[in-house]
């Protein structure tokens, strides 16, 4: 029993940085823009959300920064792909370079041969995990539901509002009206220019605090050039597909992804050996086979947004 | 357009389609994108405390000047970085074309690089088994239909089932990732504790003209062939028909489903060559084959709209800029990776001048009654 909680646990450490990520593409996505810049975004809030908590000491401020570096690249996404119409996937893979190069260079910068730069004591005790009184020592639940660092229960808390706001607020609903068919929501009054900007933004700033996890908590808050987010943003576009635009899905879907990279670990040798590649290949192959039943079922519930990865010309309707 | 007399809103500034430009006017604008991104580069670079033209020059010169001992030593390494990236960028350019949006470059290069990597293993195992002048070629075809094979799949399901490609062929660059991570920790796997599989056999080393890789002739024989399949052939003119509209493709006749099949396991087919390139370049199968060019390969071939002389320019630009930082990096201390920021920020601005070849922004009269 101690083990599965340690694993659950685990899973759930490990997942919570793809639940950013998965949120912020699922609202990007629901306007209509396939935005392949997550891996860049969140690597631009991971350098921007670890600097500054470097030099405040302050995860308000570092949390902050990292929504707004990462919304800044997405915006200029935004412009380019709603304002200029160009090609979504060339422009997100572009931001994904971009983003990556100009997290590592100022990372660069910002190390020295013989210090790494490192967050303060103090705030690397905001960021470990809680510790309620009462609550956090009743055995097993306590672990499992109150132990977790404040970010966790905000990734939740932030999916469940948006799973709302989608299917339960008219705003929602005409977002989505945009995602699927931009024509006829321009023609019902919505003014899809604006809204897809303020989704897009929003889902790219979101991804951003995804980035500040890792930087800060997965990375134990110490910035390494080599790999602070480590694809975790491509890992993110294909939680989108298996949480099928569905925010509290990503919930879910997270957890799935985020017990697989956990699972080898806790898996007794005696029981079965897999290889670690294989281990991380399974969410991937899931993901695949998901996508694939979708498509044969031809579900409408479960589709990316029609006019996805399309850009929307008024006067070409 | 607004009719005349509505009460519409008219916005301050709206877009709008415009007559085609000329080709004149088309150079000029690209070289307007360019120069707009040295100036914003050579911000970021002024931001960072470093001299633009300083850094501009230094990473010219590393991926030019060789040492004494051997002229053209830069010269070479820059084109090591070169051909993977202009044949992936052919390769993907196919699919494009057709608006097939292969994005499993990654996976079809790593493909054809294990595939190859097959027949070097064995003729590693058995030295002198193979000559080399049949190895090289079969390890060819190896690769080739390994990334074929690879961008068949997602084809045969688009076709089928109508599975969104764009997400297949992303999530098959993950699981040929991790195959590869398999092989080469696992069965492949020659040293103990390390995801190395050794040094191939020099049967199966790629062949060097005059200190040049072989595959740099590979890449000008597909550079030929790409353009004159396109522009001069029947398959190539039917992938032009499918890509501009599926439903014409069919009412003239042609078999939609077929050309999709065909230019998909072309398209994957020269992604898988450059998996072969690599290892029989660098003697050996890693994780890190692909150095990211089944991705960059993407933005190549768009930023060329599938021109293949386009795209020699760019990767020639691109390859120039990865090996110019690399050296600059020992030399001023700013990192290596300022390559991806210059790239990044030389794409956006032509994505963003890419506008201005469609369409044209109107701004509001002030007497709002005038005509268009």
């Amino acid at each position: 029993m101690d083990a599965f909680i340690n694993f659950l646990y685990a899973a759930i450490i490990s997942a919570t940085p793809l639940l950013f990520g998965t949120l912020g593409e699922i609202i990007t996505e629901k306007v209509g823009n396939l935005n392949l810049g997550v891996e860049g975004m969140m690597w631009l809030g991971a350098f921007s959300g670890f600097y500054v908590a470097f030099k405040t000491d302050s995860l308000l401020l570092s949390l902050v920064a990292s929504f707004a570096f990462a919304a800044l690249g997405a915006a200029l996404y935004a412009f380019l792909t709603i304002t200029l119409r160009a090609n979504q996937n060339v422009t997100g893979l572009t931001l994904t370079t971009f983003g990556i190069g100009i997290a590592k260079v100022l990372g660069y910068a910002m190390t020295s041969v013989t210090k790494q730069p490192q967050i303060s004591d103090s705030l690397n005790q905001k960021v470990s995990a809680l510790n309620l009184p009462f609550l956090t020592n009743i055995p097993y639940v306590g672990k499992l539901l109150f132990n977790y660092n404040i970010l966790v229960y905000f990734a939740v808390i932030l999916s469940v509002l948006f799973y709302l706001y989608f299917k339960h607020t008219k705003r929602g609903l005409n977002v989505r009206a945009v995602g699927e068919n931009p024509a006829a929501a321009d023609a019902a009054g919505i003014n899809v220019t604006v809204q897809k900007y303020i989704h897009v933004i929003l889902g790219g700033g979101i991804c951003g605090i995804g980035g500040a996890y890792m930087s800060l908590i997965s990375g134990n808050g110490t910035w390494h050039s080599g790999g602070v987010v480590n694809g975790y943003g491509w890992i993110a576009v294909a939680l989108v597909i298996f949480a099928s635009w569905n925010p509290a899905r990503a919930i879910v879907g997270s957890l799935i992804f985020g017990m697989f990279a956990s699972l080898q670990n806790y898996v007794p040798a005696s029981v079965v050996t897999l290889p670690t590649p294989i281990y991380q290949m399974l969410p991937f192959l899931l993901t695949t086979i998901v996508l694939i039943i979708t498509s044969i079922r031809k579900s409408k519930e479960n589709q990316q947004p029609a006019s996805c990865g399309l850009n929307y010309f008024r006067e070409e309707r | 357009m607004i009719a005349n007399g509505t009460r519409t809103h008219e916005p301050l500034v709206r877009i709008a389609k415009r007559r085609e430009r000329s080709r004149a006017e088309l150079i000029l604008l690209r070289a307007a994108a360019f120069l707009l991104a040295i100036v914003a580069g050579g911000a970021f670079i002024a931001l960072l405390g470093h001299s633009p033209i300083e850094v501009y020059a230094e990473i010219f010169k590393g991926a030019f000047a060789g040492n004494k001992r051997d002229p053209l030593s830069a010269v070479k390494q820059t084109l090591v970085f070169f051909v993977p990236l202009i044949v992936t960028s052919l390769g993907l350019s196919l699919a494009f074309r057709m608006k097939f949006w292969n994005i499993g470059g990654e996976g079809q290069i790593i493909m054809g690089g294990i595939f190859a990597t097959i027949f070097a293993l064995y003729s590693t195992d058995n030295p002198g088994a193979i000559p080399s002048f049949i190895l090289l070629p079969l390890m060819f075809v190896a690769g080739a239909l390994g990334g074929g094979l690879m961008a068949l799949l997602p084809a045969i399901f688009k076709i089928k089932f109508g599975t969104n490609e764009t997400l297949f062929t992303l999530m098959l660059n993950y699981i040929a990732l991790y195959f590869l991570k398999y092989l080469v920790s696992g069965p492949w796997q020659r040293t103990p504790g390390f995801a190395s599989i050794g040094n191939f056999d020099k049967s199966a080393r790629m062949w060097e003209i005059g200190g040049f890789h072989a595959s740099l002739l590979v890449a000008a024989a597909l550079v030929i062939f790409v353009h004159f399949y396109i522009k001069k052939s029947k398959q190539g003119y039917e992938i032009s028909v499918v890509g501009e509209s599926q439903p014409t493709a069919r009412y003239a006749g042609m078999n939609v489903g077929k050309i999709i099949l065909r230019t998909m396991f072309l398209s994957g087919a020269i992604c898988g060559m450059v998996g072969m390139i690599k290892v029989s370049s660098t003697y050996t199968l890693t994780e890190g084959i692909t150095g990211g060019v089944g991705f960059t390969g993407i933005t190549v071939a768009w930023l060329s709209q599938f021109n293949a002389l386009g795209m020699v320019l760019v990767s020639l630009l691109f390859a120039i800029l990865q090996k110019g930082s690399s050296v600059m990096q020992t030399s001023l201390g700013l990192s290596a990776d300022a390559s991806n920021v210059l790239q990044g920020i030389i794409l956006f601005s032509f994505l963003g001048t890419e506008f201005f070849t469609r369409y044209k922004f109107v701004f509001k009269k002030n007497n709002s009654k005038e005509k268009e």
